[in-house]
Parts: C-alpha cells; sequence; structure tokens
C-alpha cells in the first residue's frame, strides 16, 4: 500500500467525509437519500419521529434533525449532498446552510463570497 | 474513425438549473447577467462543430448511488437516461439520449487499459449533468447530441487522485479514437470551481487558485495533476476537489489544443463559475 508522502494538516472548518464518517452516519445519510422522493419528505413531516426511527438514527442524529443544525449533523456522520435533501425539505438554499454553519447572517455570508470574487 | 473534436467545462449549480428557464429576463439582472452573458460563444462553437456524441464527466450527488454501492468511475451503458427529483425543488428536464454502442466500446477499451469501470444500463443523471447540457443546448434541444455518462465520486473520500482522473481521461481518449464510426465527440468536464458547502469554512472561495488551474489546464494540465486531493480541497474547498471532472475532461483531448473560450465568475450560489472551451485539433 502506498504511504503518503508528506503529513496531511487538518484544514480548519473542513470535514472529510472518509470511511469513518460514512459508517457513523449511514442512518443519517440513508434518511436524507430518501429524501429525493416526494412521498418520503412528506412522510417525515407528518411524523417527524417515527420516520428517525424507522430510519434508525441514534440520538445524536436525532437532535441534530429535531435541532435543524447542520454542523450537528456533519459531526454526527452527515454528508453534505445527502442532508441538502434534507435542507431542501424547508426550502433552505445553500446560502441558509453556509450562513447557519458560519453563524452570518445570509446577506452577510452572501457579502463574504462576492468580497473573494474583488 | 470517432474523433475528440473539443472539450467544454462549465460550473454545474443547482441554482442555474432554476433559473436556465427564464435566461433571457434574467440577462438584466445584475446578480445573473455576468454568467448568463458568457455562454453564447460556447454554444456558437458547439454549433459549428455539431457534435453527435457528448460524453458527460460529472459527479453524482445522491440521485443515483447512495453509500450502499458506490462506485468510484462509473459509465452510462444506455439507450436512454433520465433525470428526476432531487429533493430539493430543481424542474426536472426531458431525457437524454444514450449512445450504448459506443459506451460498451469505451468500457472494453478501459477495462482492457486497467480502469475497472461500473456499467450502468440504467442511471438517473443529476445536476452535475443535466445543468451543463441545458446551458449548451438551450431549450433542452440537445440538437440531436447523443450522449455517455461517465460519473466519478467525489461524495466520498477517498476520492481518485487528479493524476488517475487525468489518466482516465486518457484512456477514454484512446478508446473513442479507436472507435470505427465517423462520429464527432466533445466532452464535458462538469462542477468546480473553488467552492465549500459545509463546515465553518462554507463559503470559501479561492480566485488565484481558480485562475491558475484555468490557465494550467489548457495547455500544461501535467501541473495540476500533482496536486493531492488533500491540496485540492485546502486549496478549492471541499467541494473544489470536483475539479478532477475537469482534470479527467482534459486528459480526453489528446490533440493540439486552443483555448475557444473562457469565463470566469465570482459567484452563481456559494460558487466560483468556471466555463471553458476547448479546441482538439487532430
Amino acid at each position: 500500500m502506498t504511504q503518503a508522502t508528506e503529513i496531511e494538516m487538518p484544514i480548519p472548518g473542513t470535514y472529510m467525509f472518509d470511511g469513518k464518517a460514512a459508517m457513523k452516519g449511514y442512518a443519517l445519510n440513508k434518511m436524507c437519500y430518501s429524501f429525493n422522493k416526494a412521498e418520503n419528505r412528506e412522510a417525515f413531516l407528518k411524523d417527524e419521529d417515527a420516520y428517525c426511527t424507522k430510519y434508525g438514527l441514534n440520538d445524536e442524529q436525532r437532535k441534530a434533525i429535531h435541532d435543524r443544525n447542520v454542523l450537528a449533523m456533519i459531526h454526527a456522520g452527515g454528508c453534505i449532498y445527502y442532508l441538502a435533501k434534507f435542507a431542501g425539505i424547508f426550502h433552505l438554499t445553500v446560502q441558509d446552510v453556509g450562513a447557519q454553519q458560519t453563524g452570518m447572517t445570509v446577506e452577510a455570508f452572501n457579502k463574504m463570497i462576492k468580497a473573494q470574487g474583488e | 474513425m470517432a474523433r475528440v473534436v473539443g472539450g467544454l467545462t462549465t460550473s454545474h449549480i443547482p441554482a442555474i438549473g432554476n433559473a436556465v428557464p427564464r435566461e433571457k429576463e434574467l440577462l438584466n439582472d445584475p446578480y445573473w447577467k455576468p454568467f448568463f452573458a458568457a455562454y453564447p460563444p460556447a454554444r456558437a462553437w458547439l454549433q459549428k462543430v455539431k457534435p453527435d456524441v457528448a460524453v458527460v464527466i460529472y459527479n453524482d450527488h445522491g440521485l443515483n448511488f447512495f453509500l450502499d454501492k458506490l462506485p468510484t468511475f462509473a459509465i452510462g451503458a444506455a439507450f436512454k437516461y433520465e433525470h428526476a427529483d432531487e429533493g430539493w425543488g430543481i424542474p426536472t428536464i426531458p431525457q437524454f439520449q444514450g449512445d450504448p454502442e459506443l459506451s460498451w466500446h469505451i468500457i472494453e477499451s478501459l477495462v482492457h487499459d486497467e480502469f475497472d469501470v461500473t456499467t450502468c444500463q440504467e442511471m438517473l443523471v443529476d445536476h452535475g449533468f443535466t445543468v451543463p447540457m441545458s446551458l449548451f443546448w438551450p431549450n433542452n434541444s440537445y440538437g440531436g447530441v447523443k450522449t455517455i455518462p461517465v460519473c466519478i465520486n467525489t461524495v466520498q473520500h477517498p476520492l481518485p487522485s487528479p493524476l488517475r482522473c487525468f489518466k482516465l481521461g486518457q484512456a477514454i481518449g484512446r478508446a473513442i479514437e479507436s472507435y470505427p464510426k465517423d462520429l464527432k465527440v466533445v466532452v464535458l468536464g462538469t462542477g468546480g470551481m473553488s467552492h465549500q458547502l459545509d463546515g465553518e469554512r462554507a463559503g470559501f472561495i479561492n480566485k488565484k487558485f481558480d485562475m491558475l488551474c484555468m490557465d494550467k489546464i489548457v495547455n500544461e494540465p501535467e501541473i495540476l495533476t500533482r496536486y493531492s486531493i488533500h491540496e485540492l480541497v485546502r486549496e478549492a474547498g471541499a467541494q473544489g476537489a470536483e475539479f478532477i471532472l475537469w482534470l479527467a475532461m482534459r486528459g480526453v483531448l489528446s490533440g493540439k489544443v486552443t483555448k475557444i473560450h473562457s469565463s470566469y465568475h465570482v459567484a452563481v450560489s456559494n460558487t466560483a463559475t468556471g466555463l471553458l472551451v476547448l479546441e482538439n485539433a487532430a
């Protein structure tokens, strides 16, 4: 097996969704993947707790979902591509999700993005 | 013989999929104008070249593939490819025609070349594929072009390295050019440029690095293949690693490559957008 030639320093504020995270977050991500289908989004809205139980979410994942807390979902093994489908249920855009994670208003978040192009 | 006539890159941001049907009116909108105004030269080039087939190198974002079975490299071998509900409201667009005969030729050649790809006779294509198609062929006309989806994993690490993706592109190029039918083929590399959706670093954009990538990919792509995935994530953001899809596209072009058109804009949604049209002369 090839070894990395240098030590990979962690990148602040960045989470690599790797095998460890994928195992940890499997139930949460599987639930979010189900939200591709409209009937599943409706079933979730109808009875959130029952839907989380059906997919076997653990307490940490349930709390993150209950709190609509994206960073907590990531810490619980969530992958942003699937979490985006959860956010979609509430018509949240990636700016809304970005603002929440960075603790900014959406307006400030968008300004920060634009400023990086100048 | 089939011939690779050129390569195009474009970002595939979902917000564009929502905006595309209103492009005419949005050309007067200060937010969208710099983005949409860049596309007519790319469409004009495609109208001039009239490709028969588009090989679309993209990443699936959790529509067709889930973590239960997640291929690193997957290729479509179907007669048609459908878009579907992705969960957050992008309008679905009409189906795309495939070219399974060419798909199987490429598959045979790739596996012979030691790229053991996953083959898909049924495959939903998501915004990574559909947004570029709707940008390059407006009004979902697709110009009669047949498509071959090539999907590269950018969801779950480890991702294939930039060098590996470039080599995959080279192998696809060899495959196409050994196909006996007279076909003109374009290759699309979608996604990028710098962006990050998740974590406290969400909203990260790196214009300097994007400029370097847009410049070097034309005639010195090997320089960019030296980056590791970790370095790419650091420089371009967690989802900026999609740049491996551009490198796979560039690998397909084996001739004299000339830049026809390019555009860069910060930002649409959370993402720096990049557009390139590269001609590949024999």
